[in-house]
């Protein structure tokens, strides 16, 4: 079992200019990295001897409007053969909200990432099949932004809409 | 293997030139044949929720497919975030409705770790036991189910009959079959009933000669076997690398469970065994949940010895105060005593001779709402229970997030909350266990027959209430 704080200094130390800040609140280890750097520290951290993160427990965002850095993407990563748990965090900007796509390193990466797409709108690059899941293309708009209203309708599709009738 | 899900039609190019090149080299007459495309779903009696199998299919070997999910998406995350805290807790029973229970404890957990309490001994044992009923009822209507689609109805009605005497447990418990909500932020809604234990041990008996049964009715028929073993293989290094947990994993071999990795309640004081498997395949996923049915009877069974008793009708300083002298204290405005002091009922008042729950709960009047009894029969408790629930009061978790798992019957369901020091969550995240399990299976049912998918989507046991949210 590694010693409280390894993966906190082995990250500032290989990549200093990734780095942002870290955290662990009620025990939970949680790093904030660039954008840039997610897939080379995350492939660090699956591949490296020493930490072994086989796998990517959650993949998710959140939503803080009205901060600079709007969306956090948010990883659960685990190591089976340590026990151990660590969580990166992703800020991005409103305009810029993209980040490397994980499918490459994790097989399940491909529909958590779809997940957030649909209900966050962030885009991933790389990603190999970007499409909404739980909802359907021709919704509108990304329902877990915090600016989607909960009792918001959406327009009626299918037969009986009104481009259908249009059509006709 | 495709293994980055590639749409349907780039796997249909692709397997149309392959085709091609080999008829250039053998030059033996072969019949042109064409991919067929069959809609397996949403509505059919096999697929337990409401999801779409789109398949392809050469002959009846499935080449590719391509899973559609959302059909029972309800906003769980979104309303979570238009709630209090507590307010969530019903919506957690329609997660996995095979095993609300799990999902309870897991949601309030969570929570209790954003507010770093611990709950007592006591509840702690009472949500360990109900969370391994719950387990044992999800593990008998997805063996139940599975049979019954391979014509096993039988074995369908047995564990039916077994599901029945435990939904009797959990209707004493908490008042429902499904939809439980039995716990509370701090501990539980009531304690358990008086009878419960002889009830819980006659109930066990009655599973465990249903197992039996079942056992000489299944895991050597021929039938059975020959359509179980073998299908839907998977590996170890496939299952880590699409993040598959629970069951469905430890059919590969890894001995993965959160009860030992990371105990939670009480796990790490009684003793169970971890049945994995060899082959990763739908007998050894079979055998894995019989045999997970005994251990859990045998926790459940530790807990009810080992379960703390205690009088639960003194307050935290061991002192009862009367309802007048309660009174006489407020009304010299003397309140600050009486934040933590819970009172005796008044005996004319209806429910006073009602035990109250005051030590399996936390002592936190912040953050535990009052028992029902407490609330309709005491002006404390009904201020207190005010306080609690009205818009903008509400408990305050501390600014931060957490990320706990608990083992539900499918795999690691994780609550991920982040708080941002208000009434509401800021964010509910819920990591459903069979999210990734569906994720992989297009590639698990890659190359098998039509009528392997079958069993082979029965012991991911998808739950359409996780999966969709």
């Amino acid at each position: 079992m590694k010693e409280e704080g390894s993966v906190f200094e082995k990250i500032k130390e290989k990549f200093p200019e990734g780095f942002i800040s870290r955290h662990s609140f009620r025990g939970d280890d949680t790093i904030i990295i660039h954008r840039e750097y997610l897939y080379r520290i995350a492939e660090y951290l699956k591949e490296s001897e020493e930490f072994r993160f086989n796998i990517l427990m959650d993949l998710t965002a959140v939503d803080y409007l009205g901060r600079g850095y709007r969306f956090e993407v948010v990883y659960h990563l685990y190591s089976m053969d340590f026990n151990r748990r660590v969580r990166l965090k992703v800020p991005l900007l409103e305009r810029e909200a993209v980040v490397d796509s994980l499918v490459p390193l994790w097989s399940c990466a491909n529909w958590y990432e779809r997940e957030v797409w649909d209900m966050f709108g962030i885009r991933f690059n790389g990603h190999p099949h970007l499409k909404r899941i739980l909802l359907y293309e021709e919704f509108e708009g990304h329902p877990l932004r915090k600016d989607y209203p909960i009792d918001k309708r959406q327009p009626l599709i299918g037969p009986g809409s009104k481009e259908d009738r249009n059509r006709k | 293997m495709i293994r980055d899900s590639p749409s349907l039609v780039q796997g249909a190019r692709k397997i149309e030139t392959e085709n091609d090149e080999k008829t250039m080299e053998t030059t033996t007459k072969e019949l042109k044949t064409k991919h067929m495309f069959l809609n397996m779903g949403p509505a059919h009696p096999a697929m337990h929720g409401i999801i779409k199998i789109v398949l392809e299919l050469d002959g009846e070997t499935v080449i590719n497919a391509d899973i559609d999910i959302g059909y029972l998406h309800r906003c769980f995350e979104k309303h979570c975030e238009n709630g209090n805290y507590m307010q969530a807790i019903p919506y957690t029973d329609r997660l996995n409705y095979v095993s609300p229970l799990i999902n309870n404890v897991g949601y309030v957990m969570a929570v209790e770790k954003l507010f770093g309490i611990e709950v007592p001994k006591r509840c702690q044992y009472i949500r360990v036991i109900m969370s391994e009923i719950s387990r044992i009822t999800d593990h008998l209507t997805c063996i139940g189910a599975t049979a019954m689609e391979l014509g096993a109805m039988t074995v369908f009605l047995y564990m039916m009959k077994a599901r029945e005497y435990l939904y009797d447990l959990i209707e004493d418990v908490s008042g429902a079959r499904i939809t439980t909500s039995y716990t509370r932020i701090g501990g539980v809604k009531t304690d358990l009933p008086d009878d419960f234990k002889e009830k819980c041990r006659e109930a066990l008996k009655e599973l465990r000669s249903v197992l039996e049964e079942v056992h000489r009715l299944l895991t050597k028929n021929r039938i059975f076997v020959d359509r179980m073993r073998g299908v839907g293989k998977i590996s170890q290094e496939f299952a880590q690398s699409y993040g598959i947990t629970g069951p469905f994993l430890r059919s590969t071999g890894i001995g993965y469970d959160v009860r030992k990795a990371n105990p939670y309640l009480i796990y790490d004081s009684v003793e169970f065994k971890i049945p994995t498997g060899i082959e990763g395949d739908n007998l050894d996923r079979y055998l894995v949940r019989m045999e997970e049915m005994e251990q859990s009877s045998r926790i459940i069974e530790q807990a009810l010895r080992d379960i703390p008793e205690g009088s639960v009708r003194v307050d935290l300083l061991d002192r009862i105060i009367e309802s007048s002298e309660m009174i006489d204290l407020a009304k010299m405005g003397k309140t600050k005593e009486l934040i933590l002091t819970h009172s005796k009922v008044a005996p004319t008042l209806e429910g006073s001779e009602v035990q109250s729950h005051f030590r399996i709960n936390v002592d936190k009047r912040t953050i535990v709402i009052p028992s029902k009894q407490d609330t309709y029969s005491n002006i404390e408790g009904l201020m207190n229970h005010f306080m609690l629930i009205m818009y903008k009061d509400g408990i305050r978790a501390p600014e931060g997030e957490v990320y706990f798992p608990v083992e539900g019957a499918n795999g690691e369901l994780g609550f991920y909350i982040v708080s941002n020091g208000t009434d509401r969550p800021h964010r509910v995240r819920v990591r459903p266990p069979c999210f990734p399990i569906m994720a992989a299976f297009h590639e698990i049912i890659q190359g098998d027959m039509v009528a392997d998918i079958i069993p082979t989507f029965g012991s991911v046991n998808m739950i359409g209430g996780e999966l969709d949210r």
